[in-house]
């Protein structure tokens, strides 16, 4: 028992250190000059830091596979809603 | 059962335990919140109607008559946040969602009674704050209800105040949405297949996903101005390296949608209604639910055509012009299926049905002039004039609104145990369709003419078409009087109704009227398909 707890807690610091990397990687990405991929880049780790949470902080991996797809249908509308926007400022 | 303990059952009845107030405003009953709604609701539209009336009175002749222009753009402001924002969008999912989604799934109550009773207090908080907002400050909001920067992070009204209340409600929507989301999923009997669902539920189920996911988008948009006007933030303002254009495709992003909100439910009370006043299953079942998913869907990625003429990039007016042509597919398919399923059948024209079919008419119109609006060509001509707004009522409140009608004259005997003058309401419906036309056609042909939206005065060549735009206003504010009178009378003193006065097939026709408080005793077990009246006799057939 004490062992399956001192696991949960080592899992969580585990993804924590992995937020930090991921917010320091995001800092050093937006000081190179990449012009329109930085974006892509900065969302995609934002994507990914948000996931992480979700899944370990919030149990999303845990839950029934509804909860799931509930959740990857959000982050569809997200990207498309995101993405059109975009869209439109890449053309202008 | 006997008369006593029926009426013992009856969620309407008094509860010994409470007062009176407390029995309603503390009740987490979904009927009860329901009914709640449809007070709140009814008082704000009647509200906004007064508004609106005022602001045709003004314009049946050029210059000042009743009021000056800051004025004029207050009320416009003002009419347009009430009637989006605490009138349509909640209207059908909120009052008949909350009274009718549980009992035509077999449930008890939602899947979350006591977020759903917040969900209430968060709609009344949101109306109280938006309410403050007009006498407070700097008065009114004189933005228009879009809340467009630069204007709205510039003016000196209260819009910061009248933001935030808006702010508020999107959370009663969110929250109503997520709790239908569950209701669903968790409720539905387990021996009830998903595709013997009634239409209803299954609008009320695309709805609340729409709610669920573009709802926040609204409501950081809203965060973003109260933080341009307090701390000037600058994301909007381009000499700060931020872009106007991006608040109006966050504001559409949420704002289109919301037309969907609006609509969808409507549509779902017209599934109902069409098969039981023909007395035939729904022609084209999978078909209606599926192009409720795809106007869902599709309909959330439209919402640029707003913009055409805003500065946004010529490929994205493409892309989005085809896609506003792709929604009107799903939407014609639902109006091909409500004709096929009248085709041949045993009508009759009660007054739900008539409803239903002005309904079917008045949507119509909105949705082919929606198609002149998605044509990039065309929206050059009629942007940000007339058209605009004549195109928007005729979906808005020929489609939702109507939508709310027909509802109530379907189900309010459901809610109250009592019928209302059949006369009477067909009269009312003559009066409001009549009364409708004149107000809103003529301010189509005015847009093409020219006449632009939101103008205090105008050339003396329109005073024909706005004189008989406003008589159009009285007469469709004498049918939406009539209407009231009679379903109010209907509500106290009408004749019973039984259980079931239209010959419906769905469980809410199964209780009694009005509904036990707790629904049903034990879990229902569904026994004939939601539209198949294959040994029910329809009243008025006898």
């Amino acid at each position: 028992m004490t062992d399956n707890l001192n696991k949960s807690y080592m899992s969580y610091v585990f993804i924590w250190i992995i937020l930090l990397c991921l917010t320091a990687l995001t800092v050093f990405c937006s000081t190179l000059q990449l012009g329109h991929p930085a974006i892509w880049i900065a969302l995609t780790i934002a994507t990914i830091k948000g996931s992480l949470v979700l899944l370990f902080f919030m149990h999303l991996k845990d839950e029934q596979s509804f909860i799931k797809y509930a959740f990857l249908v959000a982050l569809i509308v997200l990207a498309i809603f995101i993405g059109l926007t975009f869209f439109d400022v890449l053309y202008r | 059962m006997t008369m006593e303990s029926n009426h013992h059952l009856n969620f309407l009845a008094p509860q010994p335990d409470r007062s009176w107030l407390g029995s309603w405003i503390f009740s987490t009953d979904h009927k009860r919140i329901g009914i709640l709604y449809l007070v709140a609701i009814s008082t704000f539209f009647l509200v906004g109607l007064c508004l609106g009336l005022l602001m045709r009175l003004e314009l049946i002749a050029p210059g000042g008559i009743i009021m000056g222009p800051q004025t004029y753009n207050a009320l416009f402001t003002v009419h347009g946040v009430i009637m989006i924002f605490l009138v349509v969008i909640p209207s059908i999912p909120a009052v008949f969602g909350n009274m009718i989604l549980p009992i035509q799934l077999g449930a008890k109550d939602v899947f979350f009674p006591r977020l759903n009773l917040l969900s209430w207090w968060l709609y009344m908080f949101g109306a109280g704050v938006a309410v403050i907002s007009l006498f407070t400050g700097g008065g009114p909001p004189d933005t228009g209800w879009t809340f467009y920067v630069p204007f709205s992070t510039m003016t000196k009204s209260n819009t910061t105040l009248s933001v935030f209340g808006v702010f508020i409600l999107g959370f009663s929507g969110i929250l109503t949405g997520l709790n239908f989301i569950t209701t669903v999923h968790r409720l539905k009997p387990s021996t009830t297949p998903w595709m013997k669902l009634p239409l209803f539920t299954w609008s009320l189920y695309f709805t609340a996903w729409i709610q669920v996911l573009v709802t926040p988008i609204l409501a950081i948009t809203l965060l973003l101005i109260i933080l341009e006007r307090v701390i000037g933030l600058g994301l909007f303002d381009p000499t700060k390296g931020g872009d106007p254009l991006l608040y109006q495709h966050l504001f559409w992003i949420y704002s289109h949608p919301a037309v969907y909100i609006m609509i969808l439910p409507a549509m779902g009370v017209i599934s109902e209604i069409v098969p039981v006043f023909a007395r035939k299953p729904a022609f084209g079942y999978r078909a209606i639910v599926f192009s409720g998913f795809v106007i869902a869907t599709a309909g959330s990625m439209v919402w640029a055509h707003h913009m055409f003429v805003a500065g946004i990039s010529d490929t994205a007016v493409m892309v989005f012009s085809f896609l506003t042509f792709v929604v009107a597919i799903p939407s014609a398919i639902k109006v091909f299926n409500w004709t096929a399923t009248l085709y041949k059948g045993s009508i009759y024209l009660g007054p739900p049905l008539l409803y239903a079919l002005a309904f079917i008419f008045l949507f119509s119109l909105g949705g082919l002039q929606g198609l002149i609006l998605g044509s990039a060509g065309t929206d050059m001509h009629v942007h940000d004039t007339y058209f605009v707004v004549g195109h928007f009522h005729y979906v808005v409140f020929g489609g939702a609104i109507f939508g709310f009608f027909a509802a109530l004259h379907y189900w309010l005997p459901k809610m109250f145990g009592r019928l209302y003058n059949y006369e009477w309401a067909t009269a009312a419906l003559f009066l409001k369709f009549i009364g409708f036309n004149l107000l809103y056609f003529t301010m189509l042909i005015m847009g093409v003419q020219g006449m632009p939206r939101r103008y205090y005065d105008y050339l003396p060549e329109f005073q024909n078409l706005q004189v008989i735009s406003t008589v159009g206003s009285w007469i469709l504010a004498a049918g939406i009087i009539m209407m009231v009178i009679n379903l109010f009378y209907g509500m106290r003193y009408g004749e019973k109704a039984g259980d079931n006065p239209w010959g419906g097939a769905t469980l809410e026709w199964t209780v009694s009227s009005p509904p036990p408080a707790e629904n049903f005793e034990g879990e229902p077990v569904l026994t004939r398909s939601p539209y198949d009246f294959k040994d029910i006799k329809a009243p008025h057939a006898e």
